[in-house]
């Protein structure tokens, strides 16, 4: 057995539409595990959604809180007495404390529903 | 103060505090119980443990001292100590939970893949431990000898074998335990005494601190001499606090026994309301001490008012009863906020490279107990006495100044690189933790040195900043290679099934 066979070169001929890749709609969770352009959309829009939420809460709590000291040069809020002490000490001793559960609440809230949004833009069929 | 009611509070808290790390011991089997209660704490219980964790000595009993010989400005430090945990949730709580890191070492070397980088932050961690863990000793070593007259270095020594026990026997499970019962007992132990305090006060006629001769400038906050002065020093302030509490290691351990990252944020959420309800007491403490304590200020001795009022103005044996009750509080205090710390500064002791391969995870975590208490401890004994809320406040600088701009830059920002990391940690370490040392040879007195060096935040935290994002910049082309997954692994909600590059 030297010689070539021309009976094993044989090769089998197939119609192409049986062998080719069914088209199939990619998922985004594919597209963001194989890191696509496309992926890269979708996860830069969620971080960024995100930030831009922590930067207002930021800016919130800058002006709301932050601005008291000023207030205080400023403003002479210390005439007027609150019981035994004067007003600033109410401000900064009792006041600020809900102020600042309300916006966390509400960062909570909003963080959630951007997570949502994302979760179902990831899962739409 | 009568001895035995006070000794006996001691005691109680004491043994109570073993008695449940043991109870804890009996769950305790595998590392990851070990380290992080396997993330199944739920968020009452997380944030129960972080409140009690987080409310130290300073929270317990400086923060009334403070407010008793500076008056008004000094509310900020319970204000900033509650706003940094809403800074947290913004920026760092459900990424930080999503990181998947047990330790802020963790999270450097996953997020910028550098062993360098993590060896800094280990540095760091152990440094802002002990700034932390000394004043805690301080105070424990004050207060028994303020309610017993035992020798100073007996408290100081208790409480650290205490937690060293503590940490050994049961690890983070039985910490979770501890703290949260800690946060109840420090609530309860202000709280009552206050109540009868305040009656007390209301049947002596409500004398205001203005009546007892509180002068302007302890009664409204920016009424200094220098406006400028007073400005810096409480933007300063709230620089350090808003912003240090993310980088605290005992604070940022307890974020990974969450179950995922939305939990992370509703204990974060929780732990802002019991914090805002816990920081109205202290005030309260301070305000009153003013009226009827204001003699403690030319002692120096403030951080002991809370213990000294119910003897003051109630006395006999409910006096010494409500003292006991304090002094429990107090203890439970040092207690948990020194089982945090020493947790978190063992965790990153036994993941250095001895630790790891000579001793295994679990008796490595328990020789790094034992090397973590140690060196404070000496540090607490052989160093003066400095008022507790200030030193603390040193931890929180330097904390501010290098991991929070990892954690922020890190976590938002991929252009974030290794050498930026180190470069900024390091300028930022450096400038705050220097300034801390130059305040603690130098003496304090009223210039503007002064107030640069011992409230360093409000420059050193931009500089820490600014380095770690010129250099990141100028080292662009050694970017990790893994940031995009990153990216997918700190922002996107667990319950999506993508590949987060988290191993098995």
């Amino acid at each position: 057995m030297t010689g070539t066979d021309p009976a094993v070169d044989r090769v089998r001929i197939t119609s192409p539409h049986t062998t080719a890749r069914p088209r199939r709609r990619r998922t985004v969770v594919q597209e963001i595990d194989e890191e696509t352009a496309i992926g890269e959309v979708y996860v830069r829009s969620l971080v960024r959604s995100q930030l831009r939420l922590a930067l207002v809460v930021a800016a919130v709590v800058a002006a709301a809180i932050g601005g008291l000291p000023i207030l205080f040069m400023v403003a002479d809020l210390e005439a007027v007495q609150v019981g035994p002490l004067p007003l600033p000490w109410w401000v900064l001793g009792v006041g600020v404390y809900p102020v600042l559960f309300l916006i966390g609440w509400a960062f909570v809230v909003a963080s959630e529903r951007n997570e949502r949004a994302f979760s179902d833009l990831v899962e739409r069929p | 103060m009568s001895s035995t009611y006070a000794a006996v509070a001691v005691a109680v808290v004491a043994l109570a505090t073993l008695g449940i790390g043991l109870f804890g011991l009996r769950f305790s089997r595998t590392t990851s119980d070990f380290y992080v209660a396997s993330r199944s704490v739920s968020p009452l219980w997380n944030s129960s443990a972080i409140g009690g964790e987080y409310l130290s000595a300073a929270s317990y009993l400086g923060i009334a001292g403070l407010i008793l010989t500076y008056g008004a400005d000094m509310v900020w430090f319970p204000v900033g100590w509650t706003a940094g945990y809403l800074v947290l949730l913004a920026f760092v709580a459900a990424p930080l939970r999503r990181s998947g890191a047990y330790t802020l070492p963790d999270f450097t070397q996953m997020r910028v893949q550098s062993t360098t980088a993590r060896a800094v932050a280990s540095m760091l961690v152990v440094v802002i431990g002990w700034l932390y863990l000394m004043p805690q000793f301080q105070g424990a070593g004050l207060v028994l000898h303020t309610v017993t007259g035992a020798p100073t270095w007996v408290g100081s020594v208790m409480v650290a074998v205490i937690v060293v026990v503590n940490v050994i026997s049961g690890g983070m499970r039985s910490i979770t335990f501890v703290q949260a019962f800690q946060y109840w007992l420090k609530l309860t132990a202000l709280l009552v005494p206050l109540v009868f305090l305040l009656h007390a006060w209301t049947d002596d006629g409500r004398p205001t601190p203005a009546d007892a001769g509180a002068s302007a400038a302890w009664l409204s906050p920016m009424a200094a001499d220098a406006p400028g002065l007073a400005l810096y020093a409480t933007y300063s302030l709230i620089v350090a606090t808003f912003l240090g509490t993310m980088g605290l290691p005992h604070v940022v351990v307890r974020f990974y026994t969450n179950p995922d990252g939305r939990a992370a944020r509703r204990t974060t959420l929780l732990v802002l309301a019991l914090l805002g309800v816990f920081y109205l007491l202290p005030t309260a403490y301070g305000v009153i001490g003013r009226v009827y304590a204001a003699d403690l200020v030319a002692t120096g001795n403030t951080d002991i008012v809370v213990l000294e009022l119910p003897m003051r103005m109630i006395g006999g044996s409910l006096g010494d009863l409500l003292g006991a009750l304090l002094t429990a509080g107090a203890f439970a205090a040092f207690l948990s906020t020194s089982s945090g710390l020493t947790m978190s500064v063992a965790g990153v002791l036994a993941q250095g490279s001895v630790g790891r391969r000579v001793l295994g995870p679990v008796a490595g975590l328990r020789a790094g107990a034992v090397v973590g208490t140690v060196f404070p401890l000496v540090l607490a004994l052989a160093s003066d006495q400095i008022a507790v809320a200030s030193s603390v406040g040193f931890a929180f600088a330097v904390a501010a100044s290098t991991f929070c701009p990892l954690l922020v830059l890190g976590i938002w920002w991929r252009r974030l690189t290794a050498a930026g990391a180190v470069a900024g940690m390091l300028a930022g370490g450096i400038g705050a933790g220097g300034a801390v040392v130059a305040t603690i040879v130098r003496g304090s007195d009223d210039g503007w040195l002064d107030l640069l060096l011992s409230r360093p935040a409000a420059w050193s935290v931009p500089i820490a900043f600014a380095t770690m994002v010129a250099v990141s910049l100028a080292t662009q082309n050694r970017r990790p290679s893994n940031v995009a997954r990153t990216m997918v692994r700190l922002h996107t909600p667990e319950r999506l099934l993508l590949d987060r590059a988290d191993g098995p």
